[in-house]
């Protein structure tokens, strides 16, 4: 009987083989991708055993962190005046994920990251706990507070920007939501973040206005039409008549004609200044007819609209002009057609013309810091496009300028500081019978340059119809921005 | 006793009897698992668990104890077996205790198991000093083989748990897993049975295709079994102890007719069973189709088998540490029955669970060693049964915690939470010791027979 008893201790070997096999295979080969598996829970606890690293605004960090008791989590992040950083940072719950800064940097801040491996190693020879590094924003925070303050319980949002940098100053969104009141994982937690859910809050706080939505840019997108004549030399001098007929037809239609918010006598032929400082729509929407789809277009993603790859680092949503007809071109360059756009693109077309006709790349993250503060990353000013020559440029800040100084822009004045501005008020729903869009673009220039454009819109303006809307509701919001930069300036 | 021939794999003339060596091991035995219970006790509160010294002297005890009544009943058994069956023992009770720590695990067990081991020790020392021959045991093949059956078919009538009925629950006693004893006692009748009828089952055959196939009355045997195991595995969805079951009666029929074309019928008829099974048993279809996506979120929830899956990887080469992992995320009593070689696995590696699958393969062989050594087919045939049951065990569970054969619900000998596993094993283990200890016995000096005298008188 021995020989088949040999046989089956090989076997038996065999078997402890298998297992000897299997369990290299799952402990090595795949180790990494089970151990980093999303669903694998230890990640999370992970995440959670430490501080988390801060989000810093003006060297003052927005976040914090606290000890919980909830279960497998030590730590659960916190938030200094959260509903009104909620846009910039974003969220970091246990049970709900993160967003925006707090996913898009979370390797820094929860101290994983492979750029914190050197800091890593060397705490653990002098046996320091592993730290969360810090991401440090370029927000300016007495411009996000006038810019939230401003909007109140209005619901809109405000984007500026550093035009001669792309750094981002203020983003701003209401309703606004408090993260602090889901980063846990407890039941109260978890209701709290349904309740803010789009489906059972219409307002949907969650959705920041500021980057992620997108509205038709009415009027304000007139300064993109301008620009797209100066720079087509369609009109070459913004003081010298146009070929503006009132009223004016919109092309391949029976008859329709493109009417002005009230009665404009000056839109007849009027110079573009005149035309932008009383917001015409017949002059602009001649010139966007004039030039046709495919310049406006191309001056319009100049601008940085049709790029889907805007990042701050939070992806911005697309900003659209679209191949279109004629009537719905001409329509798109007083900005009433199916062209959209979200505050900070029309925060960027501010920018690049205060910044004589540059557009810097607009990011929010100014550097990340190692948890022992060394610099892991820095960001560089990058310049995205050039959709100005820089006298074209000239000529629409002088425009633009008129728009504060004697147009429908006068809320946004600041004395002793040159504001140039352009209002809009976008109507939208059938037959125009939603509250309209209130709209406000500017910046505001010193004698040491230019360090603020803003871009302001208000949803559901109650009771103004007409273009004057965007300039009572949206401009003081967008001088008390530009006024909050300027003080910093100081 | 002077040694001058030694033809057999282990001597049967004067082979030294290793009791020092054992002693030697069990001192190790003893230390590793009271250095893990430190361990565990430090990462988990900073500080020396109170019990620790209760734990090593019970521990020291039981290993002390067992070791003399080796000495004294069995003083050739096996060296290695009792030092392996305690370090896995003990290092059961280690991660038993840890898993205790985890409040979401419900209430201790360790306690419990510490008591059921030492029955089992019990057990296994009252097998060395009452069975003093092995032999014995072959009287009792008809009747191993009603009470076997009996204990196969009881779950039967017992509601079933989680899916599977293997339990019998005596009032006032809590439950029992019969299918770990009958096991044992169904090997006992497999080797009593087939050392009577392994010439039949091996010669009257015919040869056909270069097989030989058995006649139908030899073949009735093996189809019983096979029907038996597929009726455990249907009325009791019992995957594990069907395929133990059955699988141990192939190996027995292979060592004692020495015929492979057993092995192929054997691997024919279960391959078709389970074919067949799994046709109509959605809860065998259930545990397939886990194996084959073991990372499958089931209703937005990780499964049992994912969380054991990320608990072998987050454990990686060398572990998390004792006390430190995060076993606990398999939720329920499994951590510490079915799954304790998760915890294992993320608690002390790769290295670790090697270490482990090397410590059964070291019993399983020492049984067959055992196997190789005995001097009677009766000794030879329950000695390879009962191994190669442990083997089965061994691999079933394993492989199926990890993922490379689908899940069955048994239990990981001497590691795992059960009280009739651990006494079933110990018990086991017991009848090996007494087999290997006849077996390397020194034979007896020969009786002096006055034939042999008369024979060499030169007479006149």
């Amino acid at each position: 009987m021995n020989k088949p008893l040999r046989r089956v201790a090989i076997f038996c070997g065999l078997l402890i083989l298998a297992l000897l096999v299997r369990v290299n295979w799952v402990q090595f080969v795949q180790a990494d991708e089970l151990k980093n598996d999303p669903h694998n829970r230890r990640v999370a606890i992970e995440r959670y055993s430490i501080p988390r690293g801060n989000i810093i605004v003006d060297g003052k960090p927005v976040t914090g962190s606290t000890t919980t008791d909830s279960g497998d989590f030590m730590y659960k992040r916190t938030y200094k005046n959260g509903e009104m950083w909620a846009p910039v940072t974003g969220y970091a719950s246990q049970a709900f994920g993160a967003n925006q800064l707090e996913k898009l940097n979370d390797g820094i801040l929860s101290g994983s990251d492979d750029s914190l491996f050197f800091s890593r190693t060397v705490d653990m020879f002098t046996g320091e706990k592993r730290k969360g590094g810090n991401v440090v924003t370029t927000l300016d925070a007495k411009a996000q507070k006038a810019a939230f303050e401003g909007l109140g319980d209005k619901k809109g949002a405000v984007a500026a920007i550093n035009p001669e940098t792309g750094a981002i100053l203020a983003l701003a969104s209401t309703p606004s939501y408090d993260p602090s009141t889901f980063a846990g994982m407890s039941d109260k937690d978890s209701e709290a973040y349904n309740a803010l859910q789009k489906k059972n809050n219409p307002d949907d706080p969650m959705l920041n206005r500021a980057l992620r939505q997108t509205y038709p840019p009415g009027s304000t997108f007139k300064v993109v039409t301008a620009a797209a004549a100066l720079e087509n030399g369609l009109y070459t001098d913004i003081d010298a008549k146009t070929n503006s007929p009132l009223p004016w037809t919109l092309p391949d239609t029976a008859g329709v004609e493109l009417k002005n918010e009230g009665s404009l006598p000056s839109c007849k032929n009027g110079s573009l200044r005149e035309a932008l400082r009383v917001s015409c729509n017949t002059v602009f929407g001649k010139i966007s007819a004039d030039l046709g789809n495919k310049k406006m277009m191309a001056e319009a993603e100049k601008f940085g609209f049709n790029n889907p790859k805007i990042d701050t680092p939070v992806r911005a949503a697309e900003s659209i002009y679209p191949k279109d007809n004629r009537p719905q071109n001409a329509m798109a360059g007083i900005g009433q057609a199916s062209n959209r756009a979200t505050p900070l693109q029309m925060a960027m077309v501010a920018s690049a013309i205060a910044n004589g006709g540059k557009l810097m790349k607009p990011y929010m993250v100014e550097k990340l810091e190692a948890p022992n503060l060394n610099v892991v990353q820095q960001h560089t000013p990058e310049k995205m496009s050039e959709p100005l020559t820089p006298q074209n440029a000239q000529k629409l800040q002088d425009m633009m300028e008129t728009v504060v100084t004697h147009g429908t822009g006068k809320r946004a004045q600041i004395s002793n500081v040159t504001v140039g501005g352009k209002t809009g008020t976008a109507q939208h729903g059938e037959n125009n019978k939603d509250n309209p869009y209130a709209w406000f673009i500017s910046y505001a220039k010193t004698a040491k340059g230019t360090p603020v454009a803003v871009a302001v819109v208000i949803e559901g303006s109650d009771t103004l119809r007409d273009d004057i809307a965007g300039g009572a509701l949206s401009a003081p919001i967008a001088k008390d921005v530009m006024e909050a930069v300027l003080e910093g300036e100081k | 006793m002077s040694s001058t021939t030694n033809t057999t794999t282990i001597g049967t003339i004067g082979a030294p009897s290793r009791r020092n060596t054992e002693l030697a091991m069990l001192v190790f035995a003893v230390l590793i698992p009271v250095f893990a219970y430190i361990n565990v006790g430090l990462a988990k509160d900073h500080s020396v668990p109170a019990g620790v010294l209760g734990y090593a002297l019970g521990l020291g005890l039981l290993a002390g104890v067992a070791h003399l009544v080796v000495r004294k009943w069995a003083p050739y058994a096996d060296p290695l077996m009792l030092p392996i069956a305690t370090l896995l023992n003990g290092m059961g009770l280690v991660f038993i205790w840890r898993l205790d720590q985890e409040p979401t695990l419900g209430s201790a067990m360790a306690p419990n198991q510490l008591m059921w081991s030492t029955f089992g020790v019990a057990l296994f020392l009252a097998l060395l000093i009452f069975l003093k021959d092995h032999r014995v045991l072959q009287r009792y093949t008809y009747i191993s083989m009603v009470v076997a059956l009996v204990l196969l078919i009881a779950p039967m009538f017992f509601p079933g748990v989680n899916g599977a009925k293997i339990w019998i629950t005596i009032p006032g006693l809590g439950s029992l897993q019969p299918g770990e004893f009958a096991k044992i006692i169904i090997a006992v009748f497999f080797a009593g049975y087939l050392m009577v009828k392994r010439d039949a089952l091996a010669l009257a055959s015919r040869r056909f295709m270069g097989l030989y196939l058995p006649r139908g009355r030899d073949l009735g045997p093996i189809l019983v079994i096979w029907a038996l195991s597929l009726m455990i595995l249907v009325f009791e969805t019992d995957l594990g102890t069907s395929l133990l079951f059955f699988g141990l009666f192939v190996v027995m029929l292979y060592v004692a007719t020495e015929r492979t074309s057993w092995i192929v019928f054997g691997l024919l008829l279960s391959a078709g069973g389970a074919v067949a099974v799994a046709t109509f048993e959605s809860h065998v279809q259930t545990r397939v189709h886990n194996w084959l996506n073991p990372l499958e979120l089931q209703d937005g929830g990780v499964t049992e088998t994912a969380q054991a899956m990320y608990s072998f990887g987050s454990g990686g080469i060398l572990g998390s540490g004792l006390g430190q992992g995060y076993s606990r995320l398999i939720r329920g009593i499994a951590p510490k029955s079915d799954y304790i070689l998760a915890t294992v696995g993320e608690e002390i590696g790769l290295a670790g669970l090697m270490g482990v699958l090397l410590l059964y393969a070291l019993l399983i062989q020492r049984g067959i060693r055992t196997a190789l050594a005995a001097r009677d087919p009766f000794g030879k045939l329950l000695a390879v049964g009962l191994s190669g049951a442990f083997a089965l065990q061994v691999f079933v569970v394993a492989g199926g915690v990890t993922g490379l054969i689908p899940l069955t619900g048994m239990t990981m000998p001497f590691l795992a939470q059960g009280g009739s596993s651990v006494i079933a094993n110990w018990a086991l283990v017991g009848i090996l010791l007494r087999i290997s200890d006849t077996a390397r016995r020194p034979a007896p000096a020969p009786a002096p027979s006055t034939d042999a005298e008369m024979t060499q008188v030169v007479r006149p």
